[in-house]
């Protein structure tokens, strides 16, 4: 019965994908990846991966659904003329010899896998206990491989970084995106004055709750960043002005703190990322809370963008004029907050 | 079959398709939405061999689902720059075209 | 006892399932984007009721059980905030044509 689940899953997937890629319009493709994305959390599930399938439902199908969104209204007008562009019946072919190659290959690897297959899952459930925590997966991303989610954390603040360094020069320090207008009855409105109080306690519960179950600070932060955005979007408050100081201080908290306790280990323990004896769990929690606020910060403003109006003066009508449809901007002269 | 080998498979569909996609449609953004099929692709490849790994009552080996992890959200911010890069091609040409010459109908 | 409950769960769930078929087929069936929302509803409110309703009893202490009354309520007041963003999108879009 399961099999049958899964097999139905697989196929879904294969040909949602297939869907998305062949879609004329890039809006009906932008939505395909949205379903793909929720169905395979689906898969993860039935790969024994919750903590993943939270990530990729959160993260995967949610944030990066919402930044194509996003982008699909803002790329509109650049369609057709791309469309005219596409490539003829000799690339395609080619294209599809291609990827049959290739996945033929891919496929043939699999099926010659070794047996037994490696694995550290024995090493992991040994060490489990030394690091004070429940569940393996954060056992790994905060003491086994400390390492790599150390340099995550510094990966996305320079992405963050690489994303502001494409505004236009005279925007520098100013606030991303367009200003939302706010509808005070609208439905809107009333979901960005329920919703975030809620969504704020589910965000606190899977960042506590990820220790011993599946959960963590990905996924708690990618519902607090989603909280903040909605109350953007609503118009209840402003984007931030990216050269504010106390922005900045958020947003390179989480990688100093984690850096500070690997030098910490590196003086304490013999070696970086090392936890002294006994003092793992808190050390990892203090890393966590430091992690919190750098994540929530630099999800939420990527999904934001690179900075499209000046702080200090309100925008041109001709500067909002690229906001996605369904947005009114606000007109000139509005206040803030 | 297996479940794990049933979804390498099925990832290894879905590197296809989504070098496919890459290749042939014209649009950046349509291409990166490929790009991120290609991507979920060897994600899933990846989960599955760690399911291959489930030992000492893990149903899977945690350490590449912790690294999956890492790389789902790394994709995520590397999708943003793309966007972020794609926004101002358009802002400063006017057009989406990634061809040398710029169509000459425009 | 226990078979009642199962009985119930699966009766529940059941009847929630035909109302997810009803609103799949009524949003490929429907012409236009207000019928199909008011498909679409009908499946996000009843369905997920039922279905949630029918899981309570296979649920293992009472927290848990919340947390599923949790994600019910939740579901219900984004898909219906959601329906209502839609409808005037699509309300302002006939106007301005």
């Amino acid at each position: 019965m399961t099999a049958i689940v899964s097999l139905v899953v697989a196929l879904l997937l294969l040909w949602l994908a297939l869907w998305t890629v062949v879609a004329r319009d890039a809006f009906v493709a932008v939505a395909g990846f949205v379903v793909y994305g929720l169905l395979l959390s689906l898969v993860w599930v039935r790969l024994a991966g919750i903590d993943v399938a939270l990530t990729e439902a959160a993260i995967g199908g949610g944030l990066t659904g919402a930044l194509l969104l996003g982008a699909v209204g803002r790329l509109r007008g650049t369609e057709a003329a791309a469309w005219s562009e596409r490539s003829g019946a000799c690339t395609r072919a080619f294209a599809v010899l291609l990827s049959v190659s290739v996945a033929t290959v891919l496929a043939l690897c699999v099926l010659t896998l070794p047996e037994p297959p490696p694995t550290l899952a024995p090493q992991a459930a040994e060490n489990l206990a030394a690091t004070g925590v429940g569940n393996p997966i954060t056992g790994v991303l905060l003491a086994f491989r400390a390492l790599d989610t150390l340099l995550e954390a510094v990966v996305l603040v320079i992405a963050l970084i690489g994303v502001w360094s494409l505004a236009p020069d005279r925007f520098w320090g100013g606030r991303p995106g367009p200003r939302y207008g706010a509808d005070p009855d609208g439905i809107l409105t009333y979901l960005a004055r329920v919703l975030p109080p809620i969504g704020i306690v589910v965000g606190l519960y899977l960042f506590w709750a990820g220790a011993d179950h599946p959960g963590g600070k990905f996924q708690s932060a990618t519902i607090l960043a989603a909280m903040w955005m909605l109350v953007q979007m609503a118009g209840l408050s402003d984007a931030p002005r990216i050269d504010s100081r106390w922005l900045r201080a958020g947003i390179v908290v989480g990688p100093l703190v984690f850096v500070a306790v690997g030098v910490l280990g590196a003086w304490q323990a013999g070696a970086f990322l090392g936890y002294p004896d006994g003092w793992a769990k808190p050390m990892i929690v203090v890393i966590e809370l430091a992690l919190l606020p750098t994540l929530v910060l630099v999800l939420a403003l990527l999904l934001n963008g690179a900075p499209a109006r000046s702080a200090d003066s309100p925008p041109a009508p001709g500067e909002t004029s690229l906001s996605a449809r369904s947005t009114r901007p606000m007109p000139a002269g509005g206040t803030r907050q | 079959m297996t479940v794990e080998t049933l979804f390498a498979l099925c990832a290894c569909a879905l590197v296809g398709i989504g070098l496919y996609g890459l290749i042939v449609q014209p649009h950046p953004l349509r291409k990166l939405v490929a790009f991120n099929i290609m991507g979920s692709g060897v994600f899933v490849l990846f989960g599955a061999l760690a399911m291959r790994g489930a030992a000492a009552g893990m149903a899977a080996d945690p350490v590449p689902q912790a690294l999956l992890i890492t790389a789902i959200v790394v994709a995520f911010a590397a999708t943003a720059v793309t966007v972020a890069l794609l926004l101002r091609l358009i802002e400063s040409t006017a057009t989406a075209s990634l061809a040398d010459e710029p169509p000459s109908g425009d | 006892m226990s078979v009642v409950l199962d009985v119930f769960s699966i009766v529940a769930i059941v009847a929630g399932l035909v109302f997810f078929l009803a609103g799949t087929v009524g949003l490929l069936r429907f012409p236009d984007a207000y019928t199909r929302l008011h498909a679409l509803t009908k499946a996000d409110n009843l369905g997920v009721a039922l279905v949630v309703t029918g899981l309570l009893p296979q649920m293992d202490g009472v927290l848990a059980a919340l947390k599923l009354v949790l994600v019910w309520l939740l579901v219900m007041l984004s898909s219906g905030a959601v329906s209502q963003l839609i409808a005037r999108s699509v309300r302002r879009r006939e106007c301005s044509e």
